[in-house]
């Protein structure tokens, strides 16, 4: 067990009802001090009402949360000195140029006027910005307002940032640019909190992710503890002719004794399976039964089927509750 | 032979992870140096965008032109003679109406999101609104020399010279940041700068007009004398213009500190209390 002196946030049984909505149900929620933590899930699970409470944007209803050590309710000014927050709608000035947002953020961390405009300097450089810098921020492309939204947050060396759905609505390159950018604040060592939709984003950036799905966290873990989760391997197979997939979806079904995915491809089909020996018993089996094989792969489930399976169970919860 | 260095480029943003320091925190800022970074903020998207002052810089020529020569032959005999009652009067009413704005600019700026960073920086809570007012201290000094320029140069002579003018600037501009707290307060809590824009017509208009701007009250009705003589805007008007004449009173100018102080006891509290619980 840690002490809450590793612990970035603290949240326990955290509520929130927005008029008839109760967009948070109880979120729990550690974040360990000195990584990138996802958290994960669909439109309207709760990760930015999440976010905006531990950001001190948001009272709770219920519960409580310590962010740095310090009660986001009781004691916001402390951990607004210490914290930084960029937006899934990049919250900067459009009619000010990229050079003036940076010097305003610095002066109101407490920077004095010479030092707030060389940290802009120094971030525009970093950012790839400096043939924007003069220029208002409404002539930038999505990626440079999401840059220049990220060096926004970091005028003043925060212990913690909370990056919303730092990737939303941007390109291949400005995802990949954003990403460089996420794993050189954690290289410094800063604390990073992301929330998004993108199961990669998370797997590609996170040490640790929580699943959060209406409202309250179903799981949580490293990437490859959630893969485990739902089973350690996947056999997904291609037939030559579609119209055995009935006879071949039995044969599997017997081998693994769990349901068996039908793609929308009508030839491909899969199975999450506990050892790769199942897999190669099915295949044997659809062999005898003159079963044609045009292709097969084994593999860790991806995250995507894990959040799939997860979010599912969790409807069905949802469903016996109701 | 050598080869040639490779020419010094800005690193594209792709070529490997980008370089910077982690930086330093400073300690953070004192409330008065926060508001005058928000005054400072409000200043350079003047600059960027000075169509926003077109209103600032229309409706003081337009009032000043067209209330001299309506409403002069009519009311006083002539332009010229009327103009020496009404430029005070014209001078509120353009720095009132200015003031509307104050809710706009706030609840445009509101809906664009950085209000959320700044809501989570280190600062005094009420920086963001005290400093978009001390950048307002310009929309209104601007609308004030418009019309007093065109006011001298159209024949009107203070009585009461620049330090007369001066203290009629002072008194309106007072009383306009304090009445500007309505509209940070409506700036906050209506959902659209329409309806902003809607409901400060209903305040503005019969703050303005039901006054002693255009006519002595001594022509009016007893009802409506009651409430002109009851509406801060008349108190303003008459220091105004005595400021102007160089015969205003101690008592004038307390009663228009006191009715700005009273505006601001009531709204600026509500204002904040909008702002810190606005989700």
């Amino acid at each position: 067990m840690k002490s809450s002196c590793d612990l970035a946030v603290h949240a326990a049984a955290l509520t929130k009802t927005f008029g008839p909505t109760r967009a948070l149900n109880g979120v729990d929620l550690s974040v360990p001090a000195g990584s990138v933590y996802g958290f994960l899930g669909p439109n309207g699970a709760g990760k930015t009402t999440t976010l905006r409470i531990l950001a001190t944007l948001l009272r709770p209803d219920a519960g409580a949360a310590q962010v740095l050590g310090h009660d986001v309710v009781r004691e916001p000014d402390a951990v607004r000195a210490r914290i930084s927050l960029a937006g899934q709608f990049a919250s900067v000035d459009e009619d000010l140029t990229g050079s003036e947002n940076l010097r305003i953020l610095g002066r109101l961390q407490g920077h004095r006027p010479r030092a707030a405009r060389a940290r802009a300097q120094e971030l525009i450089e970093a950012f790839g910005l400096v043939d924007a810098a003069d220029r208002p921020v409404k002539t930038y492309s999505g990626g440079m307002r999401r840059r220049l939204d990220l060096a926004g947050s970091l005028t003043a060396a925060p212990d913690l940032i909370f990056l919303d759905e730092p990737t939303t609505g941007l390109d291949p390159a400005g995802r990949t640019q954003v990403w460089a950018i996420v794993r050189a604040l954690a290289d410094q060592g800063t604390t990073i909190l992301l929330t998004t939709q993108y199961l990669d984003e998370a797997d590609q950036l996170a040490a640790r992710i929580a699943v959060i799905d209406h409202g309250r966290v179903i799981a949580e873990g490293t990437p490859g503890q959630l893969r485990e989760s739902v089973g350690s391997s996947t056999l997904h197979i291609r037939l030559t002719h579609p119209e055995q997939r009935p006879e071949a979806a039995r044969t599997l079904e017997r081998v693994f004794g769990l349901p068996v995915h039908l793609d929308a491809n009508p030839a491909a089909l899969s199975v999450s399976g506990r050892t790769p020996h199942q897999a190669a018993t099915a295949l044997a089996d659809l062999c005898r039964d003159g079963t044609g094989v045009a292709g097969f792969s084994l593999g860790r489930p991806s995250l995507d089927e894990v959040f799939l399976a997860l979010t599912a169970h969790s409807d069905s919860g949802q469903e016996h509750v109701a | 032979m050598t080869l040639a260095p490779p020419a010094q480029a800005t690193p594209a943003p792709t070529s490997g992870p980008p370089a910077f320091t982690p930086g330093t925190r400073p300690v953070p800022p004192s409330p008065a140096s926060a508001a005058l970074t928000f005054a400072w903020r409000a200043l350079l998207k003047i600059r960027r965008v000075p169509e926003q002052l077109s209103d600032v810089i229309a409706v003081p020529i337009i009032f000043t032109l067209l209330f001299t020569y309506l409403f002069g032959g009519a009311l006083a005999g002539s332009p010229h003679r009327y103009l020496q009652f009404l430029l005070p009067g014209t001078l509120v009413m353009a720095v009132l109406l200015a003031t509307m704005y104050t809710g706009v600019n706030l609840n445009t700026d509101l809906s664009k999101g950085v209000y959320d960073r700044f809501r989570t920086l280190p600062i005094w809570r009420p920086a963001p609104i005290v400093g978009a007012l001390l950048g307002d201290t310009l929309r209104y000094l601007l609308a004030s020399t418009l019309v007093i320029a065109l006011g001298v140069a159209l024949g009107y002579r203070p009585g009461g010279g620049v330090s007369g003018v001066l203290l009629a600037v002072a008194l309106v501009v007072v009383f306009a940041l304090a009445l500007s707290w309505v509209f940070t307060l409506l700036g906050l809590v209506l959902r659209s700068s329409n309806a902003i824009l809607s409901l400060a017509m209903v305040v503005l208009f019969p703050l303005t007009l039901a006054s002693n701007t255009f006519v002595d009250p001594r022509t009016m009705p007893g009802w409506l004398r009651a409430v002109v003589e009851a509406n801060p805007v008349t108190h303003l008007v008459t220091a105004a213009r005595d400021a102007m004449a160089g015969t205003a009173t101690l008592g004038q100018v307390g009663t228009v500190l006191l009715a700005s102080a009273a505006l601001v006891a009531v709204f600026a509290p509500l204002t904040m209390r909008a702002y810190r619980t606005r989700q």
